[in-house]
């Protein structure tokens, strides 16, 4: 909850959205619609886990690209393209690992193996 | 499979009739089609076919595909038969093309787990193999005009168009730049072979769809791109997610006396997977320009990090 905000939460009123959709909306749809119903519940679930796990992603994000010695994904992606990086590939793909499996994470964590 | 339309008036029948020579056309029903297409299904005399024409207001015409097809079913590729190609008519108002109906299933997780396909899974692998082998027996110069450009290029452009930097892709870029296979073949390539494009019956491949992507380039490109991680939908095996490399390559092998080379199929694999990540990120800026609004689109801008995942992977084996 974050003031001085009433419940339900930001998470809550997203679950509450979907739990109508679930229950409501899908018994009265089928075929095409019905799985445009099934994307856009999913979609409030991204958006209800980036919501509760987002904060320390974007801190870990940020740190690793200090580590690497940017401030962006555009500087980094730039000095990789420029060849830079063309021999420590492998250390950067390990200081990249965390940053991506935080996007999946949120997007959508089954895809983890 | 698609969802059912709204029907035609009656002219449509009659107009479809006359092309194909035919005393009656019935039961017209169009489907949910594809962006730049309408798919209609229709019966002439005792028949079913499968009709698709370019949508109104749509500037791109049916492109080499009915030419594609033709040659296709030549090599002996499981394909709809073509029955009429009206790529360069106006009898139906705008270009379109008219093949045989195939039965079949298109949906990837009801192939992947429904009882009716058991044994289709068994062999699917086998019989990709021997379809990817047989289209790639027709030569670059047996269709003319077709597309040659350098994939690597071609996604390089549209990166830099999207104008959206994943460092993780520039890593991609970088080394497949730098270890592009050696000695590669030019043939025809079906340019989006995978599962989805494909219909599945009881006893496995019953045809290979969707040629508007068709190419001239390194035939490997068809394999890799056939085992992306994308179009094994969840399933735990390399092609098409239920089978195996030495299932694809011993049928391809067996059919054209080429065996694939491991790692050049696993070269197209990572541009694979860069491709599919990119369209991602193109998919989401369709909705985002204002293009095509549409919350499908949108939620594939969110999948683009699967790629990016994938990719670690894959490079992380690779530079070792």
């Amino acid at each position: 909850m974050t003031a001085p905000h009433d419940r339900p939460t930001a998470s809550e009123l997203l679950q509450a959205v979907k739990e109508w959709m679930e229950q409501d909306l899908m018994a009265g749809v089928d075929g095409r619609l019905a799985f445009h119903v099934r994307v856009a519940m999913n979609m409030l679930d991204i958006v209800d886990r980036e919501i509760t796990l987002g904060a320390p992603m974007e801190v870990r994000h940020e740190e690793v690209l200090r580590g690497l010695g940017v401030a962006s994904d555009a500087e980094l992606s730039l000095k990789i393209r420029m060849g830079e990086w063309d021999t420590a590939f492998l250390q950067l793909l390990e200081a990249l690992r965390p940053v991506v499996e935080d996007k999946v994470r949120v997007a959508n964590p089954k895809y983890l193996r | 499979m698609a969802k059912l339309g709204m029907a035609s008036g009656g002219e449509l029948e009659h107009d479809i009739a006359r092309v194909m020579n035919a005393s009656e056309v019935t039961n017209l029903r169009r489907l949910s089609g594809g962006a730049s297409r309408e798919t209609w299904m229709l019966s002439a005399d005792g028949s079913d076919y499968v009709m698709q024409r370019v949508r109104a207001g749509r500037p791109d015409g049916l492109g080499l595909e009915p030419q594609v097809l033709a040659a296709a079913h030549r090599a002996g590729v499981p394909v709809p038969e073509l029955v009429v190609d009206g790529s360069e008519s106006t009898e139906l108002e705008r270009p379109f093309m008219i093949v045989r109906a195939v039965q079949g299933e298109s949906i990837a997780r009801k192939i992947q787990r429904d009882e009716e396909f058991t044994e289709a899974r068994g062999v699917l692998a086998s019989q990709l193999g021997a379809a990817a082998a047989r289209t790639h027996q027709i030569s670059a110069d047996e269709v003319s005009g077709l597309n040659q450009s350098d994939q690597l290029t071609m996604y390089r452009n549209v990166m830099d168009e999207l104008g959206e930097p994943h460092p993780v892709f520039e890593i991609a870029f970088r080394w497949l730049d730098a270890h592009r296979p050696a000695h590669a073949r030019q043939t025809l390539v079906h340019g989006d072979f995978r599962l989805g494009n494909v219909l599945v019956g009881s006893q496995g491949l019953a045809a290979v769809l969707d040629w508007e992507l068709a190419h001239v380039g390194d035939p490997m490109e068809d394999l890799g791109w056939l085992c992306v991680r994308a179009w094994r939908f969840g399933g735990a095996h390399p092609v098409a997610g239920i089978g195996s490399y030495e299932q694809l390559f011993d049928a391809y092998e067996s059919v054209s006396g080429v065996r694939p080379d491991f790692d050049a199929v696993r070269w197209w694999e990572v541009l694979g997977t860069l491709k599919w990540g990119i369209i991602c990120i193109n998919q989401a800026t369709t909705h985002l320009r204002g293009i095509s609004r549409s919350h499908e689109l949108a939620a594939i801008g969110r999948r683009v990090c699967e790629n990016e995942y994938d990719l670690i992977e894959y490079l992380t084996e690779m530079v070792k």
